[in-house]
């Protein structure tokens, strides 16, 4: 951005700046307004249908252009910023204009944790906020999970049941507050009421109650973590069996004695998105927080109650600082609840306390993980305090919507070169998720004023987002699912191709109709390559494999010529003597899933013969690795085919230590990878190289993957604003599907 | 058997062949077709084609499936079956023996249903043109005073009645065709269910809004197609949903969900609340109800879901597949 022609005290003129990007509903005009009458210069600042238009004229313009992008207020993104030469007016007073109306093309922010201004005032017993629960401004506070739809504002968030009192009033019009047209504004004479007294939670807390609240995206479920009892009569009540609970501690200090927290997850934990951050656990709270994992789950307060219950619990003995299990409220695989009779009738099993309150959740959002990876954060999931921020892509594409899969479902629609991908959404195994989906589509469609042209789906016949791409009367794409995968990370990254793809998943269906998910693909724009992928494995009883690793390591011991000690080894599943025969079969369903490798090893080694939630013997094997290391001649490669055969047999066979040989996989899998990856780029001459798939949640192999490439003399390109696994999946379906909009008339189809 | 030369004389065998093993004065007249009173009322009439493999599997073959199968499908209707035809293509090299074999069964599945066979063709193709035996059956049946049950009669509130356990017959004809074998033999439950029927229809009435054999896709497939076909949802309950442990254990060695298994034994009827518990009761006393359970109900629902209920109220989605079960967790 550069100003047009000399500007000079000898030539004041005047400037037209329109600013694109996430400018309005976060304090933009005020800041503007504060910046152009520090640099004395007259004229306007106004929100129309593109963003932010802002006339300048006096001495200090060009200083003021400099400095715009520079101290903006923290949600604000600028996209863009085009500058035009109008007539002079010679205005000396700077104003701040009403919106000027035209289609809604701006957009909504995420929902982002409690500003500092505002906390101050949260506990300074001189202001109206004092104690106030709903305290918020243009900097912090609710957005995306209360708004309806565009325009962003009070008539159209759950705040619209809220009149402003007077002294609210003065805030919202004033342009020079911190308060200046926030929309989710009120104080404890206008806004909306909590349930219950603050010290009334802190005490169930610490007595070991269980207690639910409404929190920003949904109802949480929060309990003592250093209570063994208490947080095992939660998993109990919520039927949940291993999955880990992440933990809500009060600053960055009280999170650093529960897990190692380094610099970059500090900075992440103290983001105004608050994620949940998977951290080096002490294993200093009670063992039922997350049993067996080396990872534990952080997060600081994001909403103003959540800072009054750690102010509160104060008055509470704790041996050293308080620590909350903090998940949402659900029951097992459903989604998270935020209907207040709902909550009341299905809570009241669960929680000793349930408190509400009655602004309205318009649209739910989990509380979004991430994890360092490779030096840098990654998602696990994706969903409050990022949500909608889109996704810019290397061009326009007409609008389209993209459905994902069937786990960890998200859905992405289109809007010129922005993606925007919705919330985690869930397992669409239940009615309740598969609403959720419909809702999400309706909703992120409507906040963004767009009607999509086509809708990208997987190439899976029997998903729901299957179902409901074709049910909609638009016309459909099918996208493989690892195609989409390494579209997704492409997308993010700006990549049209033509880019190498290491696609290590759990499963997709293929091109072919067949069980992929090791794959290493070559993309070019809308199409794909299966330039190899992982040696088949039998995968004995399709779905029931990925639910017992002990199925995979049978399958792994029969390829080997062991079938023998099948029964043996895993004689407390009660199959596991008819496993044999079921092997021996010629036409049984194989796999190339990188994600069942795993779990063969795990089963092999004796982390866990079944799961009880998905990834758990991946995440196991991954928290015993100490070191990696590689196995010499571990691996094959032949035609693509990528063998790990040699591998297997050493791990099967040698009673190893297990720390070991979860060191030894992971090392020699990268390596293997690496490997693979250098002859196909040689093969190829393509040396641009993206990682995606499930597996790459896994930091080992992530960081080992990344590390070998670098030393073969290639960037490998990660993932960053997406998970790798399949909550990303829509993004890569609408970037591929868009591109091949963009150069195919056919509207429907399958992209190969 | 041969295809071709000496036609002749081969299709006077199999016709003899059949002749015998289905027995009666008019395929004894030797016409192309036969004639038969009409009676009284409303008729139905069906038809179908069987292809199965293995042809031969525990619990029957191919030529019973066949009886059974239409037999069913006229019985669906609330309708007493009366006769068949029956078309069979054969491959060429098949063994006259197992011919033989299919036809008897046929013949014996027939006399026991009370129905006969009154007209039929073979054709004999090259060798790789059919899968050893093909079975076409059409068969006509009459319907009771007054009954009309349809699978767009299902209301919100009624009940979910099923005859029996699932999977039997699915399972037992992978078992013989992937060649596993379990301590307990799992035999198909192939029978004709007219018998029950007619108890049903004396208990229930009009009372019962419809009936299917929940044979191809399982019951999964027959209650999605009910609830599109009525415009509403299904709830069902899991725990009582029948099958046999041995059924149960296969199916999770295979990895199968038991609802999406063929059966041809088994019925599911929707039936008006009033009078659930007097089909039930009905079907409990019928031989092939011995096993008849309650197992859920017809709800309101604009998506038209058909739902395993949790304890929690909320429900797991029963698909409709498009073919087999295909892995879904990544
Ligand atoms: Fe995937
Ligand atoms: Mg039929
Ligand atoms: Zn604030
Ligand atoms: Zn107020």
């Amino acid at each position: 951005m550069s100003v047009p022609g000399p500007t000079s005290a000898a030539e004041p003129g005047r400037l037209r700046l329109r600013v694109r990007g996430a400018v309005q509903g976060v304090g933009f005009r005020p800041y503007v307004h504060g910046l152009a009458t520090r640099h004395r210069l007259g004229g306007f600042v106004a929100n129309d249908a593109d963003g932010v238009v802002i006339e300048v004229e006096g001495d200090g313009i060009a200083e003021f252009v400099e400095a715009l992008p520079r101290q903006t207020p923290p949600l604000a993104r600028i996209d863009d910023i085009a500058v035009e030469r109008v007539a002079a007016m010679s205005s000396r007073d700077f104003c701040i204009g009403a919106s000027i109306g035209g289609r809604v093309t701006t957009r909504i922010v995420p929902d982002a944790a409690t500003c500092e201004a505002c906390l101050a005032e949260l506990f300074d017993p001189g202001s109206r906020f004092h104690l106030y629960p709903f305290v918020n401004c243009t900097h912090c506070g609710p957005r995306f999970t209360i708004a309806e739809r565009l325009p962003y504002d009070r008539a159209t968030t759950a705040m619209k049941r809220f009149p402003l009192c007077e002294a609210c009033r003065q805030d919202y019009e004033n342009p020079l507050g911190r308060r200046f047209h926030a929309e989710a504004i009120s104080c404890p004479c206008c806004g909306p009421r909590l349930s219950h007294g603050i010290d009334d939670i802190a005490a169930t807390l610490a007595a070991g109650g269980i207690v639910a609240i409404k929190g920003l995206g949904g109802y949480q479920l929060l309990c003592d973590a250093r209570d063994e009892q208490a947080v095992q009569r939660l998993r109990a009540r919520k039927q949940r069996d291993g999955k880990p609970f992440a933990v809500m501690l009060a600053s960055v200090d009280a999170a650093s004695e529960v897990a190692e927290i380094d610099l970059t997850e500090r900075a992440l934990l103290e983001h105004v998105a608050r994620p949940i951050v998977l951290s080096k656990s002490r294993h200093h709270l009670a063992p039922s927080v997350a049993p067996g994992l080396a990872r534990i789950g952080v997060m600081l307060p994001v909403a103003p109650l959540h800072h009054l219950l750690f102010h509160a619990l104060r008055a509470h003995v704790c041996k050293t600082a308080w620590a909350l299990v903090c998940t949402s409220a659900n029951p097992s695989g459903e989604p998270l609840l935020t209907d207040d009779d709902e909550a009341q009738a299905t809570l009241h099993d669960i929680a000793d306390l349930i408190v509400t309150h009655d602004r309205d959740i318009v649209i739910r959002a989990d509380d979004s993980v991430v994890a360092i990876v490779a030096g840098a954060p990654s998602f696990i999931r994706r969903a409050r305090g990022y949500v909608p921020e889109p996704i810019r892509l290397a061009r326009a594409v007409p609008p389209m919507l993209a459905v994902g899969a069937h786990l960890k479902a998200t859905v992405t629609v289109t809007r010129g070169d922005e993606a925007f991908v919705s919330q985690h959404l869930g397992d669409l195994d239940t009615t309740q998720a598969i609403r959720f989906f419909e809702e999400t589509v309706q909703h992120l469609t409507s906040i963004l004023d767009v009607a999509p042209v086509a809708i990208a789906h997987d190439m899976h016949p029997d998903m729901a987002s299957t179902r409901f791409a074709h049910g909609r009367g638009l016309p459909t794409l099918s996208v493989q699912h690892h195609h989409a995968h390494a579209a997704s990370v492409m997308a993010e990254h700006g990549l049209t191709g033509p880019a190498l793809a290491l696609v290590l998943d759990g499963y997709g269906y293929g091109s072919d109709g067949g069980a992929w998910g090791g794959e290493l693909l070559s993309c070019d724009g809308a199409g794909f390559r299966r330039l190899g992928h992982l040696a088949p494995l039998k995968m004995p009883g399709g779905d029931r494999a990925a639910r017992e690793p002990w199925r995979m390591a049978a399958a792994v011991l029969h390829d080997l010529d062991r079938g023998t000690e099948i029964g043996t080894r895993f004689d407390d599943q009660s199959q596991a003597r008819h496993m044999p025969m079921l092997l021996d079969r010629a036409d049984g369903p194989v796999t190339t899933s990188a994600g069942r490798l795993f779990d063969a090893v795990a089963g092999l080694l004796g982390v866990g013969a079944v799961q009880s939630y998905e990834g758990e013997a991946a995440m196991k094997l991954e928290a015993l690795v100490r070191e990696t290391t590689t196995l010499d001649h571990g691996w094959t490669i032949a035609d693509g085919v990528l063998s790990l055969r040699p591998l297997l047999a050493h791990l099967a066979s040698d009673r190893l230590d297990v720390a070991e040989a979860a060191g030894l996989f992971h090392g020699t899998l990268a390596a293997a990878c690496v490997d693979w990856i250098t002859m196909a780029s040689r093969a190829t001459g393509i040396g641009t190289l993206v990682l995606s798939g499930g597996c790459f949640v896994n930091a080992h192999l992530s960081a080992q993957i990344v590390r070998g490439c670098r030393a073969a003399g290639f960037d490998a390109l990660l993932p960053r604003r997406l998970p790798p696994n399949d909550g990303g999946l829509s993004l890569g379906q609408a970037w591929a599907a868009g591109l091949h909009l963009v150069r195919n008339e056919n509207l429907s189809g399958e992209i190969v | 058997l041969s295809h071709g030369a000496g036609g002749r004389a081969m299709a006077q065998l199999i016709a003899g062949l059949f002749h015998e093993a289905f027995g009666n004065e008019w395929l004894a007249r030797g016409n192309d077709q036969s004639a038969f009173d009409v009676a009284a009322g409303r008729m139905v009439m069906t038809t179908d084609g069987y292809v199965v493999s293995p042809l031969f599997f525990p619990g029957g073959n191919i030529g019973s499936l066949a009886v059974h199968g239409t037999v069913n499908d006229i019985a669906m209707a609330g309708a007493r079956p009366l006769y068949l035809s029956a078309s069979f293509i054969i491959e060429e090299g098949f063994a006259f023996a197992d011919l033989k074999r299919i036809a008897d069964a046929m013949g014996e599945a027939a006399r026991a249903a009370g129905i006969a066979i009154i007209t039929g063709d073979t054709k004999v193709v090259e060798r790789g043109k059919a899968d050893g035996v093909f079975i076409s059956t059409a068969g006509v049946g009459v319907l009771p005073e007054g009954l009309d049950l349809s699978a767009d009669k299902a209301r919100p509130g009624d009940r979910v009645l099923l005859s029996g356990s699932l999977g039997d017959h699915g399972v037992a004809i992978m078992s013989k065709r992937q060649n596993l074998t379990f301590d307990t033999e799992i035999v198909s439950d192939s029978a004709s269910l007219h018998d029950l029927v007619a108890d049903m229809v004396a208990a229930g009435g009009q009372g019962i809004r419809l009936m299917r054999d929940p044979t191809r896709g399982g019951l999964a497939a027959t209650m999605n197609e009910i609830a599109q076909q009525s415009n509403l949802g299904f709830r069902l309950l899991e725990e009582a949903i029948p099958v046999k442990p041995a059924v149960a254990a296969a199916c999770e060695l295979l990895g199968l969900d038991p609802l999406h298994v063929a059966n041809e034994g088994k019925l599911v009827a929707v039936v008006a609340p009033e009078v659930a518990d007097a089909v039930l009761a009905a079907m409990t006393r019928h031989p092939l109800g011995r096993d008849a359970a309650d197992i859920g109900e017809a709800v309101a629902d604009d998506h038209r879901f058909v739902q395993m209920a949790t304890s929690f109220g909320g429900g797991r989605i029963v698909d409709w597949l498009s073919g087999e079960q295909l892995p879904r967790i990544c």
